[in-house]
């Protein structure tokens, strides 16, 4: 009998095998060579397990076990209605079905020139030398963006053009409908100097079902670009959720982005920025409501390697029922790093005894001239509000949705663009309604 | 209205009110004054539903139902009103659209419509106006920020929106200026009604001159001391508690 891990790289390697004709790229050697090395890796290393200090708290058991289908079938579910219903106005609307694009689905609308927006697949097979190999490979190796590799198939490819501002969002709507289907989406989103936009990346699914969606999303900020990204992860309740998010930025740009963990039954988002140029500035919100068992987790990693860096981090979460929130929060500050600036807070709220939240700020500071600070706070309703509600009559399920609710508004209040602010308080009443039952 | 026969409550095994009878009948206006620390606040968050105390009586009735074991927002929509000594601020919650939830939650009870947002508003101006308190209060955070007295606004505001059947008072006079007395003492006594009743808890005798009571009884040591009219409140702003007798039940009839 082989073991779990033995037998989990062996299927994936036979998917490999049946599935590389079909991959798209496969005329690019450089690529195909990759994605065997990725393959080999993950042979060697398996997933991680809970022994791995980077996984802890999050069990991959189920990830492990689970043989997922590799490669979509043809959807024949009605998606127009999903579509109608999630599109945000004036956006640049990219759709992708069970993870490829699909153009009819899709309205880009009029881009301006200087922005290229198109499916990663088009890209590898129609423009492969658009296609920068080193951001495509760039990604810490680890499972996930190894897996990632090997099985790429299609996402966002985004390329700014100097000094090209968008001023619509783009918005990258992922539809999942397929049950025991593993979503390897890459997406591409390369601002170069002085340019900017606004991502909204947004994950949803038809249906209840299990499956995984694995996301990796390189990001290139060149000096002074700045992106607005979001991520609206709505998944199934009974789906998998891992996005690794690579952001590199150069002197003076400017990254922020912008969490919302709803969905899925088992979530894990990992942030990497890596300030590379001087004065660059990146600044992560996160906002995650956990119910029932579901498992939430955000890792963070703000490497600051040259000075004048500033970076800030505010994560939130409001967790009930019997489910389990993990924040790992990491800054490190090289020895160049001088009047480097990092502010780092996670605050929780558990509205049951039952759920769990496990946060650790993790500091690694090599220079000496640098603001660092941190906090972690994890609280429960507070009564004497619960009872001021309930002694004007409003009910104490209804009490305590609001005093959740304005705990987490905050992070809504604080996402500029305003269509998707409403979308986003849409969500969150949704997702409050169900915490509360 | 009221009726409250040998009420004893205690908390983490501290004895606090230690056997209070009161009865408060529809239209009255009852004062309850008495050293801090007596018990005064305890007995009406106690009346609102605050959980936490351990509470033994013969008897609390409200419109003749038996208050003890029922929910807090059920005793609100069933009419009682506490405006509190401290009122709690809430960040996040804007005034506005706690005013509107509370009173349709309490309108639902009643079976009367819900008020939409247009209905709302012309409701809370008008009782804006009453009050004397600026419209930028609604679209704060409730109590948040807000001065002493502006606080204490808010919550005859809340009263005067809600309109209960009885009111308790606690100091709702304490930190105000004279002027924002005189516009409280306005709001309550706008809802005195035959079919109402109102409990004011304060330590002056000020607010009694604008809202005049018909019974006055001294709260000293979890057990009122000693009731009486009007008379017994001016007594007490030239006298003092000191000759109060704390801690013995109180003297059959009034002094004055
Ligand atoms: N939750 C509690 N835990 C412990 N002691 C309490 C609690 N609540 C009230 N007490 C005590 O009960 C006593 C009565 O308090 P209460 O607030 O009812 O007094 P009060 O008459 O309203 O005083 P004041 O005039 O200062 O407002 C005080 O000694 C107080 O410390
Ligand atoms: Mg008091």
């Amino acid at each position: 009998m082989n073991t779990p891990q033995a037998s989990s790289a062996s299927y994936y390697a036979a998917a490999y095998q049946r599935l590389s004709p079909l991959l798209p790229g496969g005329g690019l050697g450089w690529l195909t060579q990759a994605r065997r090395a990725a393959l080999a890796r993950f042979a060697r290393h398996g997933f991680p397990t809970q022994r791995d200090e980077d996984w802890k708290y999050t069990s991959l058991a189920a990830i492990a076990a689970a043989r997922y289908d590799l490669w979509p079938a043809a959807c024949v579910d009605p998606l127009a209605g999903v579509v109608s219903q999630r599109a945000l106005a004036g956006a640049h609307l990219l759709v992708f079905v069970n993870g490829r694009l699909h153009p009819g689905l899709s309205r880009p609308g009029d881009l301006p020139p200087g922005v290229r927006l198109n499916s990663l697949a088009y890209c590898l097979e129609e423009q492969p030398a658009s296609v920068d190999p080193l951001l495509l490979l760039g990604a810490a190796a680890a499972a996930f963006a190894d897996l990632n590799l090997a099985f790429m198939a299609d996402g966002a490819y985004l390329h700014l053009a100097a000094d090209c501002h968008l001023a619509a969002p783009i918005q990258l709507l992922f539809i999942a409908s397929q049950a025991n289907l593993a979503i390897q989406q890459r997406n591409v989103l390369w601002a170069a100097a002085g340019s900017s936009a606004c991502i909204i990346e947004q994950h949803v699914a038809l249906g209840e079902g299990s499956y995984l969606t694995n996301a990796l999303s390189n990001v290139v900020l060149e000096a002074g670009a700045s992106i607005e990204h979001y991520l609206l992860q709505q998944e199934s309740p009974a789906a998998s959720h891992i996005a690794t998010i690579d952001v590199r930025q150069q002197a003076n740009s400017s990254y922020s982005s912008a969490s919302f963990a709803f969905g899925a039954h088992l979530a894990r988002t990992g942030i990497t920025v890596a300030l590379q140029g001087e004065a660059a500035r990146c600044s992560l919100d996160g906002l995650y409501l956990t119910a029932g068992r579901q498992h939430v987790d955000h890792h963070t990693c703000i490497d600051h390697r040259q000075a004048g860096g500033t970076s800030r981090q505010l994560y939130k979460g409001v967790l009930s029922g019997a489910s389990r929130a993990v924040f790992n929060g990491r800054v490190v500050v090289h020895p160049d790093a001088q009047r480097s600036d990092a502010e780092q807070s996670n605050r929780n709220l558990l509205l049951s005894d039952k759920a769990e939240i496990d946060t650790k700020p993790q500091l690694e500071i090599w220079a000496d001239d640098v603001k660092c600070s941190h906090a972690a706070t994890v609280a429960q309703l507070d009564e004497e509000q619960v009872f001021y509600l309930r002694s004007r009559g409003i009910e104490q399920a209804k009490a305590r949705t609001m005093l959740s609710r304005a705990f987490a508004r905050e992070m809504i209040d604080r996402v500029a663009c305003s269509p998707l602010q409403e979308a986003l308080d849409e969500a969150l009443r949704e997702k409050l309604r169900v915490m509360s039952c | 209205m009221l009726d409250i026969r040998n009420l004893q409550v205690s908390v983490d095994g501290k004895a606090i009110l230690k056997g209070i009878d009161l009865q408060v009948k529809a239209g009255e206006v009852h004062a309850i004054m008495g050293p801090n620390g007596s018990g005064k606040s305890t007995l009406v968050q106690l009346l609102a539903g605050r959980e936490g105390y351990a509470a033994r009586a013969d008897a609390v009735l409200y419109q003749g139902a038996e208050l003890l074991g029922m929910a807090a927002e059920e005793r609100a929509r069933q009419g009682i009103f506490l405006a509190f000594q401290y009122p709690v601020e809430i960040p996040g919650v804007a005034n506005v659209y706690f005013l509107k939830a509370a009173c349709n939650a309490i309108r639902r009870h009643r079976n009367l419509p819900e008020l939409d947002a247009i209905d709302f508003l012309a409701l809370i101006r008008s009782r804006l106006k009453l009050l004397g308190m600026d419209e930028s209060l609604l679209y704060r955070p409730v109590n948040a920020g807000f001065s002493g007295g502006e606080k204490k606004r808010n919550e005859i505001l809340q009263m005067a929106v809600l309109e209960p059947t009885l009111a308790l008072l606690d100091e709702s006079d304490s930190g105000l200026d004279i002027d924002a007395l005189k516009v409280v003492a306005g709001g309550i006594n706008a809802l005195r009604s035959p079919q109402r009743a109102i409990v004011l808890v304060t330590h002056y005798q000020r607010l009694l001159d604008y809202v005049v009571p018909d019974r006055v009884h001294v709260l000293a040591d979890g057990r009122i001391a000693r009731s009486g009219d009007r008379q017994l409140a001016i007594e007490l702003e030239r006298t003092g508690y000191a000759d109060t007798p704390a801690g013995h039940p109180a003297p059959p009839a009034s002094r004055a």
